[in-house]
């Protein structure tokens, strides 16, 4: 294999995963209206929680418990989930945009716990030689990333099947109707608190599990992995695929992620090394302005827009 | 040493506290969190740096603080220049997304927003922190209990007339009832005579303004950087929230408290994890008095 | 009849494009003149008040008051042309006390006329003198009625527009209310107001125009309108839907 089929395999795999993150997203904010500001969070709770109870035994470190690969990525999902609730349990009962605060505080916080809890997440330097599943059937790395790009389209197909059919069934419906209208839905005898509460965790431990998969990959973690320009990648692959739409995580996701690398790559080529950190800063703000411009221009997305035009033509 | 501790608490919270005014004050008038709010504190620290860089040091500092006049009059166009911003983005942005029937658009439009000043302010001033003067300052000592500088009696002094005035502000002008009328009731403001927009401009430029001038007051005690606002955020919406969205008093408490905790935290957890006292904060007071410790009417400015 | 004070004529709108309210419903009230407007719910009637007051939008049509064309006009230029609007619900700022309410419903005049304006609206109204550092929300629904219409009447307005100032009030306040209104007429203020209580408006209006599905069904004095078989039986207690 060449070197750009190598990278192509990479990036998938890195598309995939962030698709999954955004499909748990979408459940909040494309189908229940809540904006999550720190989806890092739950991403780096899923991927620290995998990779203490997979990782092996050290002196130095609360944890490696050795677990298999799956048993820790379900370990790593609930943790993301339990992280969901407190946070869920403490904001929903209120505003809407109390949630958005009380989020962008925990992103916060896990980025200081994964920092400074070195007895726990390695602290700067992260977790490193962690187990990857099944590696060891591989006569090269090459192989591994082959069948990880295979797994990782299994759970991100399985992930969506999943949403449509939850998405299809009365419980989607009541998302919907609590979405619209929180007082009807509350009139049927449904606790709208309940159901918000239901789709946030369920959507962060999605997160979780993103995560998990991701420590799966690239066997380690490190706090870098999971900064807060993460939550707005996520946020605007979800509106370039435009919410509500679950499909359009696949292509946000691709597309966002693709501008990401092309634009990273542009700036290490071009500009001179004093200049690296201002290309950062440039490849952000491309983040905001994609954000800005779409929530103002295109408001159901990129994608989604044209779909919605097309069905009225009809 | 715990003289040290709440002395330092009480200035950091005077500065929390000055930023979660202008926040509390757009949070209940514009019905969002716009967390834009605090790269606008970034943004009038920056203005400040440059205003000083092209005037220079013109005139020595007034004693025993470690600034003059020079600084002062870089604050005035810094909150002018701050206010401006805030106006801009409300018109390109906010006043646009305001209508969609997503309520949270608006908040969402406002992180992409931080983002780009937040960027533009790194691209422009690098990354560095920075100070407006490099003087030193003598400490004052007081009855041997713990030590201040002058810059930090400043900034208290002016938290407690900024207080005090936009108190008088709120019950006494015109203006400052139609905020308060505003956060009520938007469509009534304008059936009692008085022009809405004129209500949302100045809320606008005077939160911005206050942000400006939070920033310039954390450079003076702090240091000058990109991320000021960023770190800044969490502390001031949980003082706001602590005090009841839309009350000035409250935040003040709220800030003074948030500082507090902050700098009391190094008793029980490692200075590493100071950064998230704000955030349990937020969470005990959303689990145990969601209206604010102080119980502020839903979104009304007092 | 003197030139009309407010024609609105053909007026077309609602809240959300595509779904209009008001389907070419017109209104003319002349200077000092008290007007009914009346129709079963839905009718549009609070609405049609709404648009004239610039509140909800108007697609078509137009509205003059005095003389000069305010359609659309946003409702704090509607205060300085000497329209006043008070609307059935949350009409008063409840987070105020009395005292700042009124200076604020003050603040289109200057200092010193809006002094003399607030201490004529405590006069008028004397139960709001002991209340008037106590927040709004303090009131019973007869006392905000009373800060609601006080604080319309500060600017001395020609035309008032009342949607409903009945609605909540005991027999003995709705006739307080409607006797200080007839009162206010007499002292040369037009009156439209939105009523539901057909009987209690036809006993203190001079005309009443009946609305139906955002036009206008019928108009014309009470004395007119009660001798017609169709308003006796729908709104005068002849059998038919009361609301």
């Amino acid at each position: 294999m060449t070197g750009i089929l190598l990278y192509l395999v990479f990036f998938l795999i890195v598309t995939l995963i962030y698709s999954i993150v955004v499909m748990g997203l979408n459940l909040q904010w494309g189908y229940t209206g809540l904006f999550n500001a720190g989806v890092v969070a739950f991403y780096a709770i899923g991927a620290y929680g995998t990779a203490v109870l997979m990782g092996p035994d050290r002196s130095t470190l609360i944890g490696g418990f050795g677990l298999p690969f799956p048993i820790a990525l379900i370990g790593g999902m609930a943790a993301a989930g339990l992280g969901a609730l407190i946070v869920g349990l403490a904001a929903l009962r209120l505003r809407d945009d109390y949630l958005a605060i009380a989020t962008f505080g925990i992103a916060i916080s896990v980025q200081l716990v994964a920092l400074n809890f070195e007895g726990l997440t390695g602290g700067a330097q992260g977790l490193i030689g962690l187990p990857r599943p099944l590696f060891s059937m591989f006569d090269s790395p090459n192989g591994f990333n082959l069948f990880y790009l295979g797994f990782v389209a299994c759970m991100a197909a399985l992930v969506y099947l999943a949403l449509q059919t939850a998405l299809g069934s009365p419980w989607g419906r009541l998302l919907k109707a609590v979405r619209e209208d929180e007082t009807a839905a509350a009139s049927l005898g449904k606790n709208p608190a309940m159901v918000r509460l239901q789709a946030f965790v369920l959507g962060c431990t999605l997160m979780g599990l993103a995560g998990g998969l991701y420590v799966g990959f690239i066997g380690f973690v490190s706090p870098l992995d999971f900064l807060p320009i993460l939550t707005f990648q996520i946020w605007a692959m979800l509106i370039v695929g435009g919410s509500g739409n679950t499909k359009g995580a696949f292509v946000g996701a691709f597309a966002v992620w693709g501008l990401w690398s092309v634009s990273g790559m542009a700036v290490s080529k071009l500009l001179p090394v004093q200049f690296q950190s201002q290309g950062g800063a440039i490849q952000t703000m491309l983040i905001g302005l994609l954000i800005v411009l779409t929530l103002l221009f295109r408001p159901r997305g990129l994608i989604g827009e044209s779909e919605t035009i097309s069905r009225h033509a009809n | 040493m715990l003289f040290q501790v709440l002395a330092d608490g009480i200035l950091t919270g005077s500065i929390i506290a000055l930023g979660a005014i202008g926040l509390t004050l757009t949070m209940s008038v514009l019905r969002f969190p716009n967390f834009a709010h605090a790269e606008l504190i970034t943004f009038g620290a920056y203005i400040a740096l440059a205003v000083l860089g092209l005037t220079g040091a013109f005139m020595g500092p007034l004693a025993p603080l470690s600034f003059g006049l020079p600084l002062i009059l870089a604050t005035v166009v810094a909150m002018a220049a701050t206010a401006v911003l805030a106006l801009l983005i409300d018109r390109l942005v906010y006043r646009k997304l305001r209508a969609r029937s997503k309520k949270m658009t608006v908040v969402f439009g406002s992180f992409g927003v931080s983002l780009l000043v937040r960027m533009s302010i790194l691209l422009v001033f690098g990354g560095a922190a920075t100070y407006y003067s490099t003087a030193l300052q003598r400490a004052i000592r007081v009855g041997g209990l713990f030590r201040v500088m002058p810059d930090q009696v400043f900034t208290l002094g002016l938290t407690i007339i900024i207080v005090v005035g936009l108190h008088l502000f709120l019950k006494f002008t015109r203006l400052g009832l139609a905020m308060r009328a505003y956060a009520e009731n938007p469509q009534l403001v304008g059936i009692y005579g008085y022009d809405s927009e004129r209500v949302l401009r100045w809320t606008w430029i005077i939160g911005a303004a206050l942000a400006a001038l939070a920033g310039v007051l954390y450079g003076l005690t702090v240091q000058i950087r990109p991320e000021i606002g960023f770190h800044l955020l969490l502390p001031l919406f949980a003082a706001a929230i602590m005090g009841g969205v839309g009350n000035v008093h409250g935040a003040v408490l709220g800030g003074l408290i948030v500082g507090l905790a902050e700098s009391l935290s190094i008793y029980l957890i490692p200075p590493g994890y100071k950064m998230a006292v704000p955030f349990l904060l937020l969470l005990l007071i959303l689990y145990l008095r969601p209206t604010g410790l102080f119980g502020s009417a839903k979104g009304a400015v007092r | 009849m003197s030139m009309p004070l407010l024609t609105a004529s053909d007026l077309v709108g609602g809240y959300r494009p595509g779904l209009p309210i008001l389907h070419g419903a017109g209104i003319q009230v002349s200077a000092g003149e008290f007007v009914a407007l009346i129709g079963p719910n839905g009718a549009g009637k609070s609405t049609l008040m709404k648009a004239i007051a610039g509140i909800v939008p108007i697609w078509s049509g137009q509205v003059e008051l005095a003389g000069r064309v305010v359609t659309n006009t946003p409702p704090h230029r509607l205060a300085e042309a000497e329209l006043a609007f008070v609307p059935q619900t949350n009409n008063v700022f409840t987070s105020l006390t009395i005292d700042e309410n009124l200076r604020l419903g003050a603040a289109a005049l200057s200092r010193g006329q809006a002094g003399q304006a607030l201490a004529r609206s405590y006069e008028a109204f004397p139960d709001l003198t002991r209340f008037r550092n106590v927040p709004a929300r303090a009131l019973s629904g007869g006392q905000r009625q009373m800060l609601a219409v006080a604080r319309a009447l500060l600017t001395s307005p020609k035309l008032l527009m009342l949607d409903e100032p009945s609605a909540g009030l005991s027999p003995l306040m709705v006739s307080d209310v409607f006797s200080r209104l007839k009162a206010l007429v007499h002292d040369g203020v037009a009156i439209l107001m939105v009523e539901q209580n057909v009987k209690a408006a036809f006993s203190v209006a001079d005309r009443a125009y009946v609305l139906t599905e955002g036009r206008n069904r019928l108009d014309g004095t009470p004395e007119h309108l009660s001798a017609m078989d169709e308003i006796v039986e729908l709104y005068l207690g002849g059998g038919g839907r009361k609301h």
